[in-house]
């Protein structure tokens, strides 16, 4: 299989058929699959009255989601770019995130919202954001970054399980869709259901210099730059996180023990994000095994900007991964 | 929203009422003629790298394209009646707005190019057009220009200026919330605010009966005592009657007004689309009530124009639009430090 967007859409169908309480809305969710390809087939295979074409309404179709599992329903919801939420996000972040802790558990927020994220292919500044720290920031979502196809089934089929919201950011630039670059692998998926928990990260190559921690496109980057890398000499381990919400921090503080170096990989805003979060997290349970200080490369905190040779210099690239691990590997810890 | 064609008789008193003179029909006719050129210029520019496999990141214009060919009317027949000092306020199909408010089609071009030279030197792009000197913005965001542009007459009111802003949108966006907040702010505070809705069908991919409870969103404006006008999209002279009483209105001190112009964009959503979710017949029999070939025949009709006249205004028209893409193919690219300048004023 070929990307994310089949994986995911794969993951519906098969939930869908079984699960009368599954329904998908949003724009576009029909002819052209959501855009990104997250709900292709499903309209032709359930209808238009589980496959719900909504007018353009995010704030209404986020609430009428909140509604719908409250009584009863799983809803899955399409935001089609991430960059979308602001035309949406109170129902999300004030309502979806926190009935059930509001309402002292009695309501169950089973919804699953899809979202297409990143940059790199010239979409600017209100089609390119990444804006998942915005999401894991807010206590109550789960938030699910897919960099690969198998991943993508499992975890959708485990959001689609689960009674809480769960995003699900997946990168354009994975999606295997023809109009887009590919920078995923092509993969054998089980073709049978299957979940994949939340919370564990995975390693995606082992190694004993230092650590790359990354997420999405950033995954698959991070692995080439690990192979540019390895020809210098310096083995780098990569890890993907998977799942920002719940965290797996102990095979982050693991690998950070064993390698001392860490470098975090985001393509999201730098400050106050994922960087930030996971360096506090791995520092704080193994400041003693670091042999340098966390290093982090992320789009430095400008929106993303049209022109190609801006927005490559703002978007973290394999070069740039490269570089920073190599000066990661020659520093030391210096007592000021 | 076709309306019968008039006799010769009533298309010059249409004229005389709207006080659009031969001159001025001859302007929209090149100004037009300069958008669709301009727009198909950029469709050729776009498909460079991007066959036979289409590939959003490749050739010399990335990302997605949104263009207006078949909406030139509403575009020109609104703008021709507004000074650089209003405020228009657009969407991310913003190329024909940009042209007919006056918007240098070079350093348009350039833009949509991502070059130095372009209106934001690069950093915007074809959604993200801003022009100060034009009072001239876009959002790529569906829904945002409404409030925008109230804002904007709120402000031109405020300093005792007597200027309008004009919010253009599709008919989708005026699903959104924004469109009935604005009303209500914009009818209570009547605000020099004119609401420009280019019905076109379609809202992406989504047909109208699929997502809109009434046929026309302009009849909402009733609700929120605010006067609308429903016009004929694909006829110029329609729009420009239309909104010359808007404008005026909205000058005068009188509250903002609602156009909604039924018309058709002959291309798909964006650049690649696919455009299964609509019939070749359907485009086929819009491109019958084109607006450019409408108006000329009209010019032809009322002796205000010859074929060889009209040739001259379209060959004018694809020199400009051949020029504009030529100074974005010749301008060079931003450096790359520029990227993180410019967050803060």
């Amino acid at each position: 299989m070929k990307g994310i967007a089949f994986a995911i859409a794969e993951a519906i169908d098969q939930e869908m058929s079984g699960n009368p309480k599954v329904v998908v809305m949003g724009e576009d969710v029909t002819y052209w699959g959501a855009v990104f390809g997250f709900t292709m087939g499903l309209h032709q295979k359930y209808g238009r009255e589980r496959v719900i074409d909504t007018p353009i309404t995010e704030q209404t179709f986020m609430g009428m989601a909140v509604g719908a599992a409250a009584t009863g329903m799983h809803p899955v919801v399409s935001l089609m770019f991430v960059d979308f939420l602001g035309a949406g996000f109170d129902q999300m972040y004030n309502h979806m995130a926190k009935n059930h802790y509001m309402s002292g558990g009695q309501f169950a927020m089973p919804v699953t919202v899809l979202t297409a994220i990143g940059g790199g292919y010239g979409d600017a500044a209100q089609h390119s954001q990444v804006l998942y720290g915005l999401f894991a920031h807010v206590p109550g979502f789960k938030v699910v970054v897919p960099s690969t196809a198998y991943d993508a089934k499992g975890l959708t089929l485990t959001a689609l399980r689960d009674n809480n919201p769960v995003v699900i950011f997946g990168h354009k630039l994975l999606t295997g869709l023809p109009f887009l670059p590919f920078e995923g692998e092509e993969e054998t998926v089980p073709e049978e259901p299957y979940t994949i928990p939340f919370g564990q990260a995975a390693v995606r190559r082992e190694g004993s210099d230092l650590t790359i921690v990354a997420a999405g496109v950033m995954v698959p980057r991070s692995l080439r730059a690990a192979e540019r890398l390895a020809q210098d000499g310096i083995d780098a381990e990569v890890i993907d996180v998977r799942t920002l919400v719940p965290l797996d921090t102990d095979t982050l503080v693991a690998s950070a023990r064993k390698t001392g170096r860490v470098l975090i990989v985001d393509e999201d805003y730098q400050s106050y994000g994922m960087t930030g979060e996971l360096a506090f997290r791995i520092q704080a349970a193994a400041f003693d095994a670091l042999r340098a200080p966390i290093r982090r490369l992320a789009v430095p905190d400008v929106p993303i900007p049209f022109s190609e040779p801006l927005e490559s210099a703002v978007i973290p690239g394999v070069d740039r991964i490269v570089e920073e691990a190599r000066a990661l590997a020659g520093a030391q810890v210096t007592a000021d | 929203m076709w309306k019968p064609e008039p006799a010769l008789p009533d298309l010059h008193f249409l004229l005389d009422r709207a006080g659009l003179t031969r001159e001025a029909l001859l302007a929209q006719y090149r100004q037009m003629c300069l958008i669709r050129d301009f727009e198909e210029l950029i469709a050729e520019r776009y498909a460079i790298g991007k066959t036979p496999n289409f590939n959003m990141a490749a050739g010399p214009i990335r990302g997605e394209m949104h263009l207006a060919v078949g909406q030139e009317a509403v575009a020109v027949g609104v703008c021709s009646l507004l000074t650089d000092a209003d405020a228009v306020v657009s969407t991310h199909r913003p190329h024909h707005h940009a042209l007919a408010k006056g918007i240098d089609p070079g350093r348009l071009a350039a833009e949509i190019f991502g070059k130095n030279t372009g209106l934001c030197r690069g950093k915007g792009g074809h959604m993200h057009l801003f022009d100060a000197e034009k009072n001239f913005s876009c959002s790529g965001i569906v829904g945002a220009s409404y409030p925008q542009a109230a804002g904007a007459a709120f402000s031109f009111r405020a300093q005792g200026q007597p200027n309008v802003a004009v919010a253009f949108s599709g008919e989708g966006a005026a699903n959104h919330g924004t469109f009935s907040e604005t009303l209500t702010a914009a009818a209570l505070w009547q605000l020099p605010l004119v609401i420009v809705i280019e019905d076109n069908l379609y809202a992406d991919s989504t047909p109208k009966w699929a997502a809109l409870a009434s046929t026309h969103q302009s009849h909402r404006a009733q609700a929120y005592n605010v006067p609308a006008y429903l016009v004929d999209g694909m006829d110029v002279i329609d729009v420009y009657a239309a909104a010359k009483r808007a404008i005026e209105r909205a000058r005068a001190g009188h509250g903002p007004t609602v156009i909604e112009a039924v018309c058709y964009r002959y291309r798909g959503h964006f650049e690649g689309d696919g455009e299964d979710y609509r019939t070749r017949e359907e485009v086929e029999l819009w491109r019958t009530l084109d607006p450019i070939e409408r108006l000329g025949k009209r010019l032809i009709r009322l002796g205000w124009a010859d074929d060889a006249t009209l040739a001259g205004l379209r060959e004018e028209a694809a020199r400009d639009a051949a020029q504009a893409i030529a100074f974005a193919e010749e301008s060079p690219l931003p450096e790359q430090r520029e990227a993180l300048m410019g967050v803060f004023a």
